[in-house]
């Protein structure tokens, strides 16, 4: 065993007889962002959004009580603003101080995103940070950085591509990518398909 | 503070790498700590903004040294020291070596799915109106306090635009002192980049915060 998996395992030993943990209650935290709370939360969100313009409204205009209403409430995503991209507007979410991020709808950020090379660079050059990610955009595209400084919390939605009318909500949320509602993705169509 | 966490701006860290597929934690001991840290912080009653100051509240080169879940341990261990909670020998002997502290409160397994969908709003009531309204002209201010806080350094004396008014939130700088919640009203605060990175930055590009109102001034 590494030095820091011995000190978390001594480290909680002592949290345990000390009797301030239920070990029971760590399980599940841990289950709980493993297998439950993730970014098909969010992709369920976007796809539902494509497909009702009603739905998408609300969502836009009271973003809270909407993901509410699906469920996807609660610790790291108490104040959720969604954020539209179009074909003029780029959005790209980012945690410059650290790694605040919408939880209930996109689960725990990736290292990437906890990282120097992002949190350095999204503020500055997000068009580097996207060729990173292998994408590049319009030079006429705005783009909008959101670096999440508060309690708010952004989730990105992004575009529905071209080619997907008439597609279930199931079918549109598998091309719906974690990076894409952050802003550093596209959603990924099938191989063989155009954008 | 101006630590080293504050990296907006910052040149030399290279490029961004993603990871394909990457799991929720990378090894056993990411996941134990991440709850540890969400259960003990119910046990030792510190509020975010303490737990944040105690992970940057470190020396840059231990900082950057350390993993994203390294640096949540290290602020675990402080947090805990500092309440009487757990020391630094006990951890080293892996077991007690005092009587416990009494402690308020435990999470225990059957409050969890209502603390995860409850979590912790930090909107208040306002108890005065808004300085501020939307499409005004402000500044944000020139300070550096060595304590907690949430205006990062590439906004500090940068002009920028009143966008939306988000509600009266808990301040961090005080609240992470214990100085209590002394909610302030919270805007988001778009930049042009060229305001924050000259007259060669992308002219495309905006940027906002979110800033408390001790954070601006109007802009002359």
């Amino acid at each position: 065993m590494t030095d820091v998996e011995l000190r978390v395992r001594a480290l909680e030993s002592v949290l345990l007889q000390k009797g301030y943990i239920d070990p029971a209650a760590i399980d599940l935290l841990i289950e709980s962002y493993e297998k439950k709370i993730g970014p098909r939360n969010g992709a369920r969100v976007v796809a539902k959004a494509w497909l009702d313009q009603e739905f998408k409204q609300r969502l836009l205009a009271e973003p809270a009580q909407t993901l509410a209403s699906l469920g996807f409430a609660g610790m790291q995503g108490e104040h959720t603003t969604v954020v539209e991209n179009t074909p003029k507007l780029h959005n790209m979410v980012v945690c410059t101080l650290c790694s605040c991020y919408p939880w209930p709808v996109l689960g725990l950020p990736p290292v990437w995103y906890k990282s120097g090379p992002y949190r350095s660079r999204a503020v500055m050059d997000p068009r580097g940070v996207l060729r990173d990610f292998g994408i590049e955009l319009p030079v006429e595209t705005e783009i909008r950085v959101w670096d999440s400084t508060a309690e708010m919390r952004y989730l990105v939605l992004p575009m529905r591509p071209r080619g997907t009318e008439g597609w279930s909500e199931e079918k549109l949320a598998s091309i719906v990518t974690r990076d894409s509602m952050i802003g550093t993705g596209l959603p990924q169509l099938p191989d063989g398909m155009a954008r | 503070m101006n630590g080293p966490h504050d990296m907006g701006g910052v040149h030399g860290f290279g490029p961004v790498v993603p990871q394909a597929d990457e799991p929720a934690f990378h090894a056993k001991w990411e996941g134990r700590i991440f709850a540890l840290a969400l259960a003990a912080g119910r046990a030792g009653q510190w509020n975010i903004d303490m737990g944040r100051f105690a992970r940057e509240n470190r020396p840059p080169a231990d900082y950057f040294a350390k993993s994203y879940f390294e640096i949540w341990l290290a602020g675990l261990e402080a947090m805990l020291a500092q309440r009487g909670l757990v020391s630094a020998a006990e951890i080293e002997a892996s077991r007690p070596l005092g009587e416990p502290r009494k402690v308020d409160a435990i999470l225990q397994h059957d409050a969890v799915e209502a603390v995860l969908s409850r979590g912790r709003p930090t909107e208040r009531p306002a108890s005065a109106p808004a300085r501020f309204a939307r499409g005004d002209r402000v500044r944000a201010k020139n300070i550096h306090p060595t304590t907690h806080t949430r205006l990062p350094r590439y906004v500090r004396g940068r002009p920028g635009t009143i966008e939306r008014l988000c509600g009266c939130h808990v301040f961090p700088d005080t609240n992470a002192l214990g100085q209590g919640e002394n909610p302030q009203w919270l805007y988001t605060v778009r930049f042009d980049a060229r305001d924050l990175w000259g007259a060669e930055a992308d002219r495309t590009l905006k940027v906002s915060v979110d800033a408390w109102e001790p954070y601006l001034e109007l802009a002359d």
